[in-house]
């Protein structure tokens, strides 16, 4: 079973939330899942396009009570 | 070598005066293409912050030596970083306070000329979206026409030139844009006026804006006239001011129509349209100065910064004053559209009333460039 990660970058504003994205899952492996917390609203538009450059995938996506929650799976080039 | 900040006001400075600007803009793809900093000299490229994470090296090369460089995105935060490695890397480099959030709302006054008595008129130009408000001035009193909502701006230069604002009109119900008239006129005590035929849903006070409604400013003889002038909405409204200026609101641009399609009744009100154009303004002086409440493109601008055309010229030039065929003009304010302004719907129940959303929320209301118009 691959491990999750949760990030919580909750209250963080663009850049950050991709910024310590990138870097958590560049300390995964391959198969495993991030989980982030976000308040930033930019988020929405901008993680997926950062996951899809980056050749990793989102799992699944969701918003619970204005925070966007997405699970993001390691693909490792 | 040093990141800086430009401020919005800097960013228009540069566009009214014909500067050139490198603009980086690091938001993602599809932002950009919906919407950026327009200029008649600027240059862009567009590379999202987040390929830029791990270095800027890749993108040295094509930032130019000799012209400012200008990192944008939505809010600044992006932008910052970006801009401090770029200077990192030995290079001078601008990044926009307040992104694209503050460049939506920087608001410049431009004088468009003197009226009779000593009045004066002014054009309120949003570059970031291409609104338009106006304001009359004469013997200590003011109109304000079409104001966006960033009431300070108009309340400030109201105080600034020493008048009073007396009159708040809107030429219709905005979809684009919140409207700042009714808290003008909230706030200064002036009269509110709205077309009734735009306001039946609207759930303050207003005064009715009838055709032929004239209004004096100061003591003279300068006058504001309405000319009731429907299709991008059924209650547009034009003012003829001391019978030299024509503002069309979203009727009538400098390279464009308005579209008639934003309440949902574009097939109602496509007649109301062709008659306004193709009648109602044909019967006007030709040497009225056409003042819109929009400009899409930056060559719309004039060399000092202002969106003005003599009407006999527009006549000759704009495309959708020459549609002989109805059917064709049926076709092409109908067919084809543009997108819908963000949020447009949302916009007119806050310009209704029915909804006060908060200054975030606003903001995010208003992203994008205005759309009111077909070409």
């Amino acid at each position: 079973m691959d491990s999750i990660t949760v990030l919580d970058v909750k209250g963080m504003s663009c850049p950050m939330p991709i910024v310590r994205t990138k870097k958590a899952m560049d300390t995964l492996s391959s198969g495993d899942i991030l989980e982030v917390h976000t308040t930033d609203k930019g988020a929405l538009a901008d993680m997926p396009a950062w996951v899809n450059t980056a050749g990793h995938s989102i799992v699944e996506q969701k918003e619970v009570e204005d925070v966007l929650i997405f699970f993001i799976k390691k693909v490792e080039k | 070598m040093a990141s800086m900040k430009m401020t919005a006001a800097q960013v228009a400075r540069k566009v009214i005066e014909n500067q050139p600007l490198f603009i980086l803009d690091v938001r993602n793809g599809d932002a950009y293409e919906d919407w950026k900093i327009e200029g008649h000299r600027f240059d862009y490229l567009n590379v999202p912050y987040f390929h830029l994470i791990d270095g800027v090296e890749e993108i040295l090369h094509a930032l130019p030596t000799d012209k400012d460089v200008l990192v944008v995105c939505a809010k600044e935060g992006s932008s910052q970083m970006v801009a401090e490695m770029i200077s990192e890397a030995g290079r001078d480099v601008y990044y926009l306070e307040g992104g694209m959030k503050s460049w939506s709302s920087y608001v410049e006054p431009i004088k468009v000329g003197n009226l009779t008595g000593g009045g004066e008129l002014y054009q309120f130009v949003r570059f970031g979206k291409g609104c338009l408000s106006y304001m009359v001035i004469s013997e200590g009193e003011a109109a304000v026409i079409d104001a966006v909502r960033f009431t300070d701006e108009f309340i400030n230069f109201a105080k600034e030139k020493n008048v009073e604002i007396k009159h708040v009109f809107d030429t219709h119900l905005h979809a684009d844009h919140i409207s700042g008239g009714r808290h003008i006129a909230e706030e200064t005590g002036a009269i509110y006026y709205l077309p009734p035929k735009d306001a039946t849903e609207v759930e303050f006070e207003y005064t009715p804006l009838e055709d032929g409604l004239s209004i004096k400013i100061g003591v003279s003889k300068l006058e504001v006239g309405a000319l009731y002038s429907p299709g991008h909405t059924i209650g547009s409204t034009s003012f003829i001011v001391d019978s030299k200026y024509l503002l069309t609101g979203d009727i009538l641009f400098i390279d464009s129509i308005g579209r008639p399609d934003l309440a949902g009744l574009a097939e109602d009100w496509v007649d109301d349209l062709r008659q306004t154009l193709y009648i109602r303004y044909r019967e006007l002086s030709e040497e009225l100065t056409v003042l819109p409440a929009h400009f899409m493109i930056i060559d719309e601008l004039n060399e000092d910064g202002t969106v003005a055309k003599r009407l006999g010229d527009l006549l000759i030039e704009n495309h959708g004053l020459n549609i002989e065929d109805e059917a064709e003009f049926r076709r092409t304010v109908t067919d084809n559209l543009p997108p819908q302004p963000n949020a447009y719907q949302q916009i007119r129940q806050v310009n209704m009333g029915k909804v006060s959303p908060n200054h975030e929320e606003q903001i995010e209301m208003e992203i994008g460039p205005n759309r009111c118009a077909v070409r």
